[in-house]
């Protein structure tokens, strides 16, 4: 039943045909059935095809299906052709299976939005360009799923285009995302010149077979990177996310945390020999990836829109799966990836019941005291909390610890990675500080609500609660197929699924007791930053004010978020308006205008000249006529 | 025998006429009889030369013109006519619609 991997993506496209074609005739009740069917059937598939991944033998993989030759010049080519192997199985479950988990959950979300056929086509269409990003065989065609996410993403945070800010906060994802591409694209174009194929398979040869050099490894790996900053929202290209909350929830949910940003993390791992191969490419990812953590995880600790807080944090948890690919382990930060897709979009759809609740607000200074009115979405809210915090128990510990776990292990090696792992742990403090923070301001404490708001108050419907009640349960129970090693090398399950793809380059051993000490260590500040949260926000709201008073620059620099967006501004954006406008001043209206305007004027002189000879008069012509053959009767006979 | 040149004088005389014919006479009608005359002056040097060759190209030739000739008078006749009913005029100074 493998064989037909290759149809994941292809029904959700042919389902996004029908309804971009039919869509505005169809019923709405058959749109999103339509719509949420398709993904479904991806799941379905993706599950089996998956199933039938653990029945093959190991040396079979990847399975590659060739649809057609796409471009052939010379020895340059590229074909339409897809692979599956563990790595894009649990890509494809997770984008299909939280796809469909969103697409059911939009049904009550969007129920009464006049773009409701458009979204629907607009989601499928993302599903479908996902999918390919994640079972491409080679980089051209990864690229353009890579691309698709990005076109994609750019039409659902600018869903509601009326609204100036949400244009724009659209133009800006997509622009942002341009400048990462660049990168990414001039490092495929490298791999192209010096393995002369995009195929993953061959450069994973080329790469094992010794035909690059550390140095120009390094480069590639950097300037794939710099793609991933781009999409996956990492330091310095992550102004977009933020503002990517413009659109609506579940898109956050599905686009902007649980799939497409992760798509840096999952090319990482895809091209992980030849971060392997370059250890200072490395440890830029791990550096990179470490400080984001850390610095996003501030400006989620100072932000009052609940969305926002959630798009840092996303910020912040993707940079632990970045530490997780910079310090070698890749099964680590694929199973953060798998376990964040879970619990983070269920922070979303909750948030999104929340605001559904409170007719669309979205100030956290406004709410509060919230847990009586939603019976359920508290819990379900709370669940995703405490997951993403790495409380034992719940899936975000067990991957968030497997990650610093290994990072500590390499500060065997190199003190370097003794410094990542401190700012991992620094990160979680934060995690478990700012989710609390946001459920105390939201769910306890006193109501701060609008009155006219109060009076509507409802708890959401039942189609947007029981996606909320699935992921919860995911969101606990995910964590279980992945385990640490130390209860035993058997209950990794998802690091041994991963095997095949992901070669683990240097065994590091901690003993038990470090491991255990370092499991502990995780605990401990899970807890310490929910009991921070709970002393600052619960027991005396007054230390955050105080503190916010004593050090102003501090508060200030963080509630405005680093500045970053107007130095951004003031650096890149203003110059580039300003320069453009200076050409436009001179270049296009003086040179450009100046010589078309010119050849029209003198067109039309000589035009002026010679309509004089054009008097309408048959007489005239005839004399012209006659001359003219005059003229040529004595050339002919002189 | 009347030598061939006499008949080639008498065509480019006919031809000269009507050419003058059709600069200095105003209306369309008699335009158009002056472009038959030089019709006709291109057909009598056709047969002369044909004869003094020895061979039926000009003929031909002429019987070409002769049957465009009557065709062209049709439908210059009824254009003529039509922008007599449109225009009451047929001078050929009232008509300059295409001036430039």
């Amino acid at each position: 039943m493998t064989e037909i991997f290759w149809l994941i993506p292809f029904i959700p496209a042919a389902s996004t045909l029908i309804l971009a074609v039919f869509g505005k005739k169809l019923p709405k009740k058959y749109v999103s059935f339509q719509a949420c069917l398709a993904v479904f059937a991806s799941f379905v598939i993706s599950a089996i095809s998956a199933v039938g991944l653990l029945q093959t033998a190991h040396g079979n993989y990847p399975l590659v299906k060739n649809l057609f030759s796409w471009i052939q010049a010379g020895s340059f080519q590229v074909n339409l052709s897809l692979m599956f192997d563990p790595l894009s199985a649990v890509m494809a479950l997770v984008v299909s299976g939280v796809g469909f988990i969103i697409h059911v959950y939009s049904i009550g979300y969007m129920a009464d939005d006049e773009g409701y056929t458009r979204y629907f086509t607009y989601l499928n269409l993302f599903t479908f360009s996902m999918l390919i990003l994640v079972m491409a065989s080679n980089l051209i065609l990864m690229f353009v799923g890579w691309e698709g996410v990005g076109l994609c993403s750019y039409l659902l945070i600018g869903f509601w285009f009326e609204k100036h800010s949400a244009a724009n906060a659209g133009k800006k994802a997509f622009i942002v995302n341009r400048i990462g591409d660049t990168g990414f694209l001039l490092g495929i174009l490298f791999i192209f010149i010096h393995i002369g194929s995009g195929e993953f398979t061959a450069i994973n040869e080329a790469i094992s077979g010794g035909a690059i050099s550390v140095g120009l490894a390094t480069l590639i790996a950097i300037l794939l990177f710099v793609g991933a900053t781009g999409k996956s929202a990492q330091i310095p290209l992550y102004v977009w996310l933020p503002d990517a909350m413009e659109g609506p929830t579940p898109v956050s949910a599905l686009i902007h945390a649980a799939t497409m940003v992760t798509a840096g993390v999952y090319m990482v791992c895809r091209m992980n020999l030849l971060y392997t191969l370059s250890e200072t490419a490395a440890q830029v990812v791990a550096l990179v990836g470490a400080i984001t953590a850390v610095y996003a995880a501030t400006m989620a600790l100072t932000q009052n829109d609940i969305k926002r807080v959630l798009a840092y944090s996303t910020i912040s948890q993707i940079g632990y799966m970045f530490i997780g690919c910079g310090v070698g382990a890749y099964a680590a930060g694929m199973f953060h990836l798998y376990t964040h897709a879970f619990f983070k979009s269920l922070l979303f759809l909750a948030a999104g019941s929340v605001m559904h609740a409170l007719s669309g607000e979205i100030n956290m200074k406004k709410m509060g005291g919230l847990r009586k009115y939603l019976p359920l979405t508290y819990p379900t809210f709370l669940i995703g909390a405490i997951a993403i915090a790495g409380v034992p128990f719940f899936s975000g510990f067990f991957s968030k610890d497997a990650i610093l776990t290994r990072a500590f292990a390499q500060g065997q090696y190199s003190a370097f990675y003794y410094f990542i792992w401190g700012l991992g742990i620094m990160g979680a403090v934060l995690t478990a500080l700012y989710m609390f923070r946001l459920i105390f301001l939201t769910f306890h404490g006193e109501e701060r609500l609008d009155p006219e708001v109060k009076k509507h108050i409802h708890e959401s419907p039942k189609i947007m609660t029981i996606p909320l009640v699935i992921l919860a349960f995911f969101s606990v129970g995910a964590g279980y197929i992945g385990l640490p090693v130390v209860l035993g090398e058997k209950l990794n399950f998802f690091g041994k699924f991963l095997e095949p793809v992901i070669k683990e380059v240097q065994e590091v051993h901690l003993s038990i007791q470090t491991e255990w000490m370092l499991i502990a260590i995780a605990a401990v500040v899970a807890f310490l930053g929910i009991f921070i949260a709970y002393v600052f926000y619960i027991r005396s709201p007054l230390i955050p004010r105080n503190l916010a008073t004593r050090f102003p620059t501090i508060y200030k620099l963080m509630f405005n978020k680093y500045y970053v967006d107007e130095i951004y501004n003031a650096v890149f954006v203003k110059p580039t308006i300003k320069g453009s406008e200076i050409i436009y001043d001179n270049f296009d209206l003086k040179v450009i205008d100046g010589a078309v305007n010119g050849a029209a004027t003198a067109t039309g002189f000589a035009g002026k000249i010679l309509s004089y000879f054009q008097s309408g008069l048959i007489k005239d012509y005839a004399l012209i006529f006659l001359l003219g053959v005059i003229i040529f009767l004595a050339y002919l006979l002189f | 025998m009347i030598p061939p040149n006499y008949f080639l004088i008498l065509s480019v005389v006919l031809f000269v006429l009507g050419a003058i014919a059709f600069f200095i006479k105003r209306d369309l009608i008699t335009m158009f009889m002056s472009i038959e005359i030089m019709l006709n002056a291109a057909n009598l040097a056709f047969i002369t030369f044909a004869r003094s060759a020895n061979s039926p190209d000009g003929q031909i030739i002429v019987f070409f013109i002769i049957t465009v000739a009557a065709a062209e008078a049709a439908v210059g006749l009824a254009i003529i006519l039509l922008i007599f009913r449109q225009k009451k005029t047929i001078k050929s100074e009232d008509m300059k619609l295409m001036k430039g």
